[in-house]
């Protein structure tokens, strides 16, 4: 069951399209990853789940249902933009916040007192917000974002301006509730949180979805057969004995010993045609193949991509 | 309505408990009490001063001779005698003047009748009132020289029986069949002061809807808010929760102004309460001229000559002017037209990064009002001609020009178009509104232009 599913979403401002035929689908019960350039159109789409703004084209689904109103209370959403009532007290507008995503009062409260405690802020209460440090007033955020409980989670940068003993603090909340069976959606540069938190992503550039399915299925897809050798032994030896199979990408001195980069070039070669070949000319002392991380994935997309469209206009 | 209600309660609390809302709500009214008063009060002081003017009178036309001496023909009034000095020089009052008490010298030249000319000599600028005093009664006086010199018999006589004294009073039929008497001056400063007071509740109030736009935008709380309410329900209650914070004050000042009226008027005019007003108003025309001539010419006597008598009359006009009427629509006109001005204000708010790009957008929106400031100033000496009716019925200046003809009487009719009109309008305006300030509200580091509202309008929601 997917929680939301974006079909072909189109979004136009005066010219520009943000949104260019997207479409996504979040499982329930996951951590999306929405990633994508600065520009390319993400906190568009988060708007728009968020029936902040409608598409132009295209549709929302709520848990198979058109998103509406009755819908607004089951999201939680934690904009880029961080911001509160400066001239209100924290409590207070915790207080309101939380009763406009439907809570009553007396639960708002209940709730609220649990989490001040959880963050060690309750002296804050009577505080007004321009009276706090960023810092804190993000966490005060994070905490009216999450209290109703929703299903859905939405979360812009959510580890910007923290850190990072907060960002860790923020990490254990978000999978907590995710293992209390909400799903949370986070947009972020970040790709070592990518890594960390998500199932699944969609990477959107210039509008358009470039990138999208399972975080260990796009690693996979994005192999690159490179190997990374340890080993002692002369230089010379290795680079002299290679079969032409294989292609020597790097030489490099680490702590453990000399250090080389291989990529195995023929289609009908694997990783044991490389070992044998490597025990004949070296001592191998690891070997361990070159899983592509996120951030090299995003680089390269987004770079083929810009490529691409380059071409095209040629 | 849930979510409308919860965005009123913040909006009208969080400005109610400010320090500068309870500050204006004292102080309001202190100064509009000391606005009505204090002139008031300069009317009582300046009674108390009595003036003596010498009088060097070389015509000898203005003096009789009594038994105690040279006697000046004028009769003088309260505040104002007169001396008459014979046989001293002009030089010797100016050498001496500080030390005399006199507040000037009259010198009457001896060709008066010729020059039409008298000097008054002071060391300080003669009051208005002085010298129209002398100029009135002087010209009387020497008009009835020159009618004697003409040797017409019984003179004296046919001057009197041909003495007139016109005094024009208004007297409104009303509804019931009665009759009120009214000060026309006292009706146009009431309205007057209405249309000031609609102006000024909508250029204030619509103001703060356009600074709490603003602090939303600018503080960023603004996407989480609408992530939440639809932008409409967000613009209608920040709207009607400062119209309730305006309403409020509004009341606290006609609470404590009449507190304060009262207690000042008992305590600086206690003879009004001795005298009820009424018997101001039973005493016209219609029920005096009933019992024949005498009593009209008894009714022409009642030029106030008194401060007091001046004050009862303002307080008697009050009277005639159908308070329940002027109420229920100095209300209606407050909250439709900030309701109107409040929406275009929001707009304002939602186009702009900040408070001082809001000057070139607010031009438009707030010259309807100024314009309805003119014709206003106009309407009050012509409360029924074309451009008072026009601009009384045309919704973005009607609340403040309608304000100052309700006090002169407005046809039903009238009164219905102008205020469905107005209805209508906000309607309108409201529904704009709405479209524009959805897209505004998110817009960022954008041009400041009626063009880019033009295009926000034409967004899809």
């Amino acid at each position: 069951m997917n929680i939301i599913t974006a079909s072909e979403v189109v979004k136009d401002f005066s010219g520009h399209r943000a949104l260019n035929h997207v479409s996504l689908e979040v499982p329930d019960g996951s951590i999306y990853g929405l990633l994508g350039p600065n520009g390319a159109g993400k906190t568009t789409l988060l708007r728009i789940i968020n029936q902040i703004t409608a598409p132009d084209e295209g549709s929302i689904l709520f848990n198979g249902s058109p998103i509406g109103q009755a819908h607004r209370s089951m999201i939680g959403y934690l904009p880029e933009e961080r911001g509160l009532y400066k001239k209100m007290k924290v409590g207070e507008q915790a207080l309101y916040l939380a009763q406009l995503k439907g809570l009553s009062r007396q639960e708002a409260m209940k709730r609220l007192k649990i989490w001040f405690h959880k963050f060690e802020i309750e002296a804050w209460w009577n505080k007004k917000v321009e009276e706090l440090s960023k810092g804190m007033a993000q966490k005060v955020q994070f905490i009216t974002t999450v209290l109703h409980e929703p299903r859905l989670l939405i979360f812009d940068e959510p580890f910007s301006g923290f850190d990072p003993i907060n960002v860790n603090l923020l990490k254990r909340e978000i999978i907590q509730m995710k293992e209390n069976g909400a799903t949370i959606i986070f947009s972020t540069h970040n790709m070592a949180s990518v890594e960390e938190l998500c199932d699944h992503i969609t990477l959107i550039n210039e509008s358009e979805t470039v990138l999208q399915g399972e975080i260990a299925e796009i690693r996979e897809r994005y192999r690159a057969n490179k190997y990374q050798v340890t080993f002692s032994g002369s230089d010379e030896r290795l680079v002299s004995g290679l079969d032409p199979r294989f292609e020597l990408l790097g030489l490099e001195e680490n702590g453990m010993g000399r250090r080389a980069i291989i990529r195995i070039k023929s289609e009908d070669s694997g990783s044991g045609d490389l070992i044998r070949n490597l025990v004949e000319i070296t001592e191998i002392k690891s070997f361990q193949e070159i899983i592509p991380g996120m951030n090299d994935i995003f680089i390269q997309v987004v770079n083929d991509t810009v490529k691409k469209k380059g071409a095209d206009h040629e | 309505m849930n979510k409308i209600s919860l965005i009123i309660q913040r909006e009208y609390l969080t400005r109610i408990r400010k320090k500068s809302f309870i500050i204006m709500s004292v102080l309001g009214p202190l100064i509009f009490a000391a606005y009505i008063l204090i002139p008031m009060y300069f009317a009582t002081l300046e009674d108390k001063e009595v003036k003596t003017l010498a009088v060097i009178d070389e015509s000898k036309l203005f003096t009789e001779y009594g038994p105690n001496g040279p006697v000046f023909v004028l009769p003088g009034t309260k505040t104002l005698k007169f001396q008459v000095v014979e046989g001293v020089p002009i030089e010797t009052f100016r050498d001496t003047f500080e030390e005399s008490d006199y507040y000037g010298v009259l010198f009457i030249p001896s060709n008066i009748l010729a020059s039409e000319t008298s000097l008054i000599y002071s060391t300080k600028q003669v009051s208005l009132e002085v010298s129209e005093y002398l100029e009135r009664s002087m010209d009387t006086e020497i008009e009835h020289l020159k009618l004697e010199q003409q040797n017409i018999a019984d003179i004296e006589k046919i001057l009197s029986e041909v003495k007139t004294s016109i005094n024009v009073r208004n007297i409104k039929w009303t509804k019931d069949g009665k009759t009120q008497e009214s000060n026309t001056g006292v009706v146009m400063g009431v309205g007057y002061l209405g249309g000031m007071m609609v102006f000024f509740f909508i250029f204030f109030f619509g103001s703060q809807v356009m600074r709490g736009v603003i602090e939303e935008k600018v503080s960023r709380i603004i996407e989480v808010i609408v992530s939440s309410v639809k932008p409409f329900q967000l613009m209608m209650g920040k709207i009607i929760g400062v119209g309730l914070t305006g309403l409020t004050q509004f009341l606290i000042w006609m609470a404590l102004s009449f507190m304060l009226v009262t207690g000042l008027k008992a305590a600086f005019f206690p003879e009004l309460n001795r005298t009820p007003t009424e018997q101001v108003i039973s005493s016209d025309l219609f029920e005096k001229g009933t019992s024949g001539q005498d009593q009209l010419q008894g009714s022409t006597q009642t030029e106030p000559d008194d401060t007091s008598d001046v004050v009862q009359e303002i307080f008697g006009s009050l009277k005639t002017i159908n308070a329940g009427v002027m109420i229920g629509s100095f209300l209606f006109y407050f909250i439709f037209g900030y309701l109107l001005y409040a929406a275009m204000f929001a707009v304002i708010g939602s186009a702009v990064d900040n408070e001082t790009d809001t000057q070139q957008l607010i031009f438009p929106v707030i010259l309807p009002l100024i314009l309805g400031i003119y014709v206003m100033i106009s309407a009050i000496n012509n409360p029924d001609n074309g451009l008072s009716f026009w601009f009384s019925i045309i919704p973005f200046t009607s609340p403040v020009v309608m304000m100052v003809r309700i006090p002169f009487g407005v046809p039903w009719w009238q009164m219905a178009l102008s205020g469905s009109l107005l209805v209508a309008t906000f309607l309108g305006m409201t529904w704009v509104a709405g479209k524009v300030y959805r897209t505004g509200i998110l817009m960022y580091g954008k041009k400041n232009s009626y063009k880019e509202i033009w295009k926000w309008l034409r967004y899809s929601s």
